[in-house]
């Protein structure tokens, strides 16, 4: 790896400034509950939620452990829709490198029909003055599709 | 110092090289409830949750983000504390501060890192501090290279010594449930054969990179005695800090610079009435990245003489049996899940003071015990726990 850093003098009093990158590989498990809800939305295209039976919450995406009783709910699946309405939403017309779609990137949480929590995603198909809360939407999923929530290319309107 | 603390929890996670069956959260999760079911409390019954973890470490700029709800944590107070190497320590400190000031009687404290997610040398070389660390930065591995250099040269030790260490080191962690490396090592000649990772540390001198968690639940004394656990009293806590590159390495080369070690152990001594340490205070887990830092630890800590570190492993005093035993656990080089590493001691310590450290229990009856911490740039942080105040 090589260091890229420079270093920059900043006035005629010879005074410098470090300019430096980051570089961090890293990698991240999406863990038991995680990959389960990630095979089944590559594979069949469908979204799992998590159930707490207890507090009548279903997590989407889900998590093992519920947030308000800490119940472990390892096994509590339920399916939920791929249509859903939006619940907000903004526009990035200047992405960074780290936002890797075309822009302008329209992202919205979606609360999926069945699921009690906003999915975080991206919008597509739709011009931005069609944009409103409430509005209903529907996963839009890629042919080749990885483990992943990039498995959806997008949600679009509802027709 | 405060309302009296007690530690009436601990747990951990198994602890090995890679975890991808579980998430962060996942794994942090199985630590936090099994110190709750030490405790025999439920999550509802903590006030505030205090968190360590190393910034960076697994790429993440916030590495409690996406794991307060699933930790228990979920709209509880508390916060995350980084500090380097001693993360896992300084949050013991932390929340004790928060006990002892009687701002809240039930707390968790949890340490985590998950090692596989992430390249440990590669952050700490690449996000250090610019202008005079980077660029020359070596990471952990070639800092105590230099350590084991130094204290070679000062001490008049052999690799045999560094050795017994590791062997000693072994041994505990064989018989420790949760260790990370348990080798079955038989003789000094067995790790004198093995590789120098960088000369003169050899694969065997060096710490693992684990993944692994570790809790704490703390009760103040009047919550403690309602408690099911027997208690476990942090009698002190104390942190020193100074500045890297600027100061010594682990081990100083110039021989001027003041160790914050030395600092930490003789205000904390002071403070408790300890005027010889290895009678006054029954074991210790020190944070020890190396063998050799180990030996270095004896003296800083003034468990001997200078230069007369290596007499105590060579007398066996810091065996299991030993008249001080030193990481019964098998300590860091057989376990190293960064930001839980120093967690890992302080609840270490506990169990011996508590008596229920299993097959590691040392043969000494343990009423007071010491748990330090060592980080970055040589920082300390020390806890010291007793059975009764």
């Amino acid at each position: 790896m090589q260091i890229q850093d420079r270093v920059e003098q900043v006035d005629d009093l010879d005074r410098y400034v470090y300019h430096g990158r980051i570089d961090i590989p890293n990698s991240y498990s999406a863990g038991t509950v995680g990959s389960h809800f990630l095979t089944e939305l590559r594979d069949k295209k469908i979204f799992l939620g998590m159930k707490c039976e207890k507090c009548n919450v279903v997590y989407v995406p889900p998590r093992s452990t519920c947030k308000y009783c800490f119940a472990k709910m390892d096994d509590s699946w339920v399916e939920v829709a791929d249509k859903g309405t939006l619940l907000t939403y903004t526009v990035n017309f200047a992405p960074t490198a780290a936002q890797p779609a075309e822009s302008p990137i329209i992202y919205g949480i979606v609360q999926l029909d069945g699921a009690t929590t906003g999915f975080v995603h991206m919008l597509g198909e739709v011009d931005l003055e069609d944009l409103r809360i409430g509005m209903r939407l529907q996963a839009v999923f890629k042919p080749e599709r990885d483990a992943s929530i990039l498995a959806v290319k997008y949600f679009k309107p509802l027709k | 110092m405060g309302n009296r603390v007690a530690i009436v929890g601990i747990g951990q996670t198994y602890h090995k090289s890679n975890r991808p069956d579980v998430s962060q959260p996942e794994m942090v999760n199985e630590a936090v409830r099994a110190a709750l079911a030490d405790a025999q409390l439920e999550a509802k019954d903590i006030e505030a949750s205090f968190l360590s973890n190393m910034e960076t470490f697994e790429g993440i700029y916030l590495p409690d983000h996406g794991m307060a709800d699933e930790i228990g944590a979920y709209m509880r107070s508390g916060l995350k504390v980084c500090t380097g190497g001693t993360s896992g320590a300084s949050v013991v400190a932390e929340a004790f501060h928060y006990v002892a000031a009687g701002l809240f009687d039930v707390v968790m404290v949890t340490g985590f890192e998950k090692q596989d997610c992430g390249d440990t040398t590669a952050a700490i070389t690449a996000a250090c501090t610019p202008v005079w660390g980077k660029g020359v930065a070596t990471g952990a591995i070639g800092e105590f290279a230099k350590q084991a250099l130094t204290y070679m040269e000062n001490s008049g030790s052999r690799e045999e010594h560094a050795a017994m260490v590791r062997l000693k080191a072994d041994r505990g962690a064989c018989l420790n449930p949760y260790a990370h490396l348990k080798l079955g090592l038989k003789s000094i000649e067995e790790i004198l054969a093995s590789g120098y990772l960088v000369w003169p540390l050899r694969l065997l001198d060096f710490c693992p990179q684990s993944c692994g968690a570790c809790a704490l639940i703390y009760a103040s004394e009047s919550a403690a005695k309602k408690m099911a656990q027997k208690p476990v009293w942090i009698a002190d806590v104390e942190t020193v800090h100074q500045e890297p590159f600027r100061a010594g390495s682990f081990g100083d080369p110039t021989g001027l610079e003041t160790y914050t070690q030395e600092v930490a152990c003789e205000r904390v001594y002071k403070r408790n009435g300890i005027t010889d340490p290895i009678k006054d205070i029954c074991m210790a887990e020190l944070y020890e990245p190396s063998n050799w830092e180990e030996l270095n630890l004896y003296e800083r800590f003034h468990f001997c003489e200078k230069g007369e570190g290596w007499k105590l492993v060579e007398k066996g005093i810091t065996e299991i049996e030993g008249a001080f035993p030193v990481n019964p656990s098998g300590g860091v080089i057989a376990t190293n899940p960064i930001g839980a590493t120093p967690t890992i001691r302080v609840a270490e310590a506990a169990l011996q003071v508590r008596g229920d450290a299993g097959p590691h229990q040392v043969t000494r009856d343990v009423h007071t015990a010491m748990a330090t911490a060592l980080g970055g740039p040589n920082w300390t942080v020390l806890t010291l726990l007793k059975r009764s105040l």
